[in-house]
């Protein structure tokens, strides 16, 4: 039983620092393309991006809160996994009803410093906030012992946020110049399904065991 | 023991030191040299700022004042310029280049500028056309007051201003069917034109404002990647349009019509009316139509530039 528990722990560290960099490389890649997405709409000036910013600031300080007070109950990879699934689904409206929501929202608001505001809040906010949730709640899966808390948690900063670099460098340097904005939302949204239905049948063996 | 140890600290902190001088000592020196090749070529700032978009520099030498949106000096950095003694010659190639435009459709009621700048093209319009409506888009508030300060230039009842996001302007312009005959698209930031100003959807909304004669007129660059790019794109929305290139400068002037376009011959034929006007800004009409050709010179298979692929600035290194 107890070594049982130790190599199911070692995998479950594993996936969880894993999850922690692609999600940190996925909503930095997000954010970077949500500049390219609304250009088209509300332009480029430096209020797109301030809008673009504040939405997923907030997002993900709503999302950690979250999280956080979910990591209170039975915490497991079940629920770990079905953020990652859940953002992906609720990536979908930005990939595939983006323009016509830009383009109902640039009807209604001259302004484009509020449109961009709007649309960044109805496009990015709830995926950006469940993506959010798995930063506190990796916390929780790793951390043992609350002297080590403070240990798990910088490695869990390090590793996401290192994702974070990449995924920026990675969308700006190389990615916009292979593929189109919605083949690289795309892709994210299926790696996070992956990711999240690896999470949950790792949670199903887990509990075989 | 101990001394040995002494030693090597020492020796690292001597070495410490070293470094710190000789980080001064480069710092100096470059501020030294670049101040040097300033002033070799005589070039003063007379004005620096940094606006929320870039740098704006107005730099005068003993013919001409320029505006450079860039630090570095390289030449071919200056946005828009002009010679002190004779402030209506055009200076750039890119500015007459475009003026052959008027060969195929020469009297514009209402023109778009994409692009203040220091104001060349706003001005060269209105002297050439006083009763003509001009609107000039500009994102950068600060550019409009560089432009008025020192080149000259001025809102009147005829010519106006809308800063904000061109891309936003235009497709508001057309939502409200307002129509411009001729749209001159000259946006540049430092570095070159904004990706979202350059695709596909981009001109489709841009030809939404032309009339039946409507023309668009874009000031590009021939050289890197997004020369084909951007020809392929221009063709898929406008069809064929005149490619307008010129020895001695990288830029390309693209003048697309929603007419068909006059053939050479008509072109030749129209010059000597309008000559005259034009020699005011130094050049002569007669030399151009041998330069606007409908030729294809790019390759055809690089992909064109959409709202989903944009990698203009990408492609342009």
């Amino acid at each position: 039983m107890n070594t049982n528990t130790s190599t199911n722990s070692a995998l479950q560290t594993w996936l969880v620092l894993v999850f922690a960099f692609i999600s940190g490389f996925i909503i930095m890649a997000i954010e970077l393309l949500g500049g390219r997405i609304l250009a088209p709409y509300f332009g480029s000036s430096i209020f797109v991006w301030g809008s673009i910013i504040t939405v997923f600031m907030l997002s993900l300080s709503i999302g950690y809160l979250c999280g956080g007070k979910l990591s209170l109950l039975k915490p497991n990879l079940k629920l770990y996994g079905s953020f990652f699934a859940g953002a992906a689904v609720l990536l979908l409206p930005l990939v595939f009803a983006g323009n016509q929501i830009m383009e109902a929202i640039f009807l209604r608001i001259e302004d484009p410093r509020y449109g961009s505001l709007v649309v960044s809040m109805l496009l990015f906010f709830l995926p950006t906030a469940v993506m959010g949730m798995i930063a506190p709640y990796s916390v929780r899966l790793l951390v043992s012992s609350t002297h080590g808390s403070g240990h798990v948690a910088g490695k869990l900063y390090f590793i996401s946020t290192l994702g974070s670099a990449l995924g920026t460098l990675a969308t700006s340097f190389y990615l916009v110049l292979w593929f189109e904005v919605n083949q690289i939302l795309i892709t994210m949204c299926l790696v996070l399904l992956c990711t999240g239905f690896i999470a949950i049948i790792a949670d199903l063996k887990g509990n075989d065991i | 023991m101990q001394t040995s140890e002494n030693t090597i600290v020492r020796k690292q902190l001597a070495w410490r030191n070293f470094k710190t001088e000789i980080l001064v000592v480069l710092a100096i020196a470059l501020i030294i040299f670049a101040k040097d090749m300033l002033a070799q070529n005589g070039i003063r700032y007379i004005h620096q700022e940094r606006s929320l978009y870039r740098n704006i520099l107005v730099t005068e030498d003993t013919q001409r004042r320029c505006l450079r949106f860039t630090i570095t000096s390289r030449s071919g950095q200056n946005q828009s310029c002009r010679f002190l003694d004779q402030p209506r010659e055009l200076v750039f190639p890119y500015a007459k280049m475009s003026l052959s435009s008027l060969l195929v459709q020469d009297q514009p009621q209402r023109i778009l500028i994409v692009g203040l700048g220091g104001g060349t093209l706003s001005d060269t319009y209105s002297l050439l056309f006083p009763d003509t409506e001009i609107v000039i888009s500009e994102i950068d508030d600060a550019v409009v007051r560089v432009a008025s300060e020192y080149f000259d230039f001025k809102e009147t009842d005829k010519i106006s201003v809308d800063v904000g996001d061109a891309r936003v302007f235009i497709k508001r312009q057309g939502l409200r069917g307002e129509k411009y005959d001729l749209v001159i698209l000259d946006a540049f930031n430092g570095e070159y034109i904004p990706e979202h100003l350059m695709t596909k959807e981009f001109l489709e909304e841009v030809k939404r404002l032309l009339p039946e004669n409507g023309m668009v007129l874009a000031n590009t660059f021939s050289t890197s990647r997004l020369y084909a790019a951007e020809s392929n794109t221009y063709r898929e929305v406008f069809g064929e349009f005149f490619n307008i290139r010129m020895n001695g400068t990288g830029n390309r002037v693209i003048v697309a019509s929603m007419q068909p376009l006059p053939d050479q011959e008509t072109l030749v034929s129209r010059a000597p009316a309008i000559r005259e006007r034009l020699e005011q800004f130094g050049m002569d009409i007669t030399e151009f139509p041998k330069l606007m050709s409908t030729e294809i010179t790019w390759d055809t298979n690089q992909r064109i530039l959409t709202d989903q692929y944009s990698p203009a600035n990408l492609l342009n290194n």
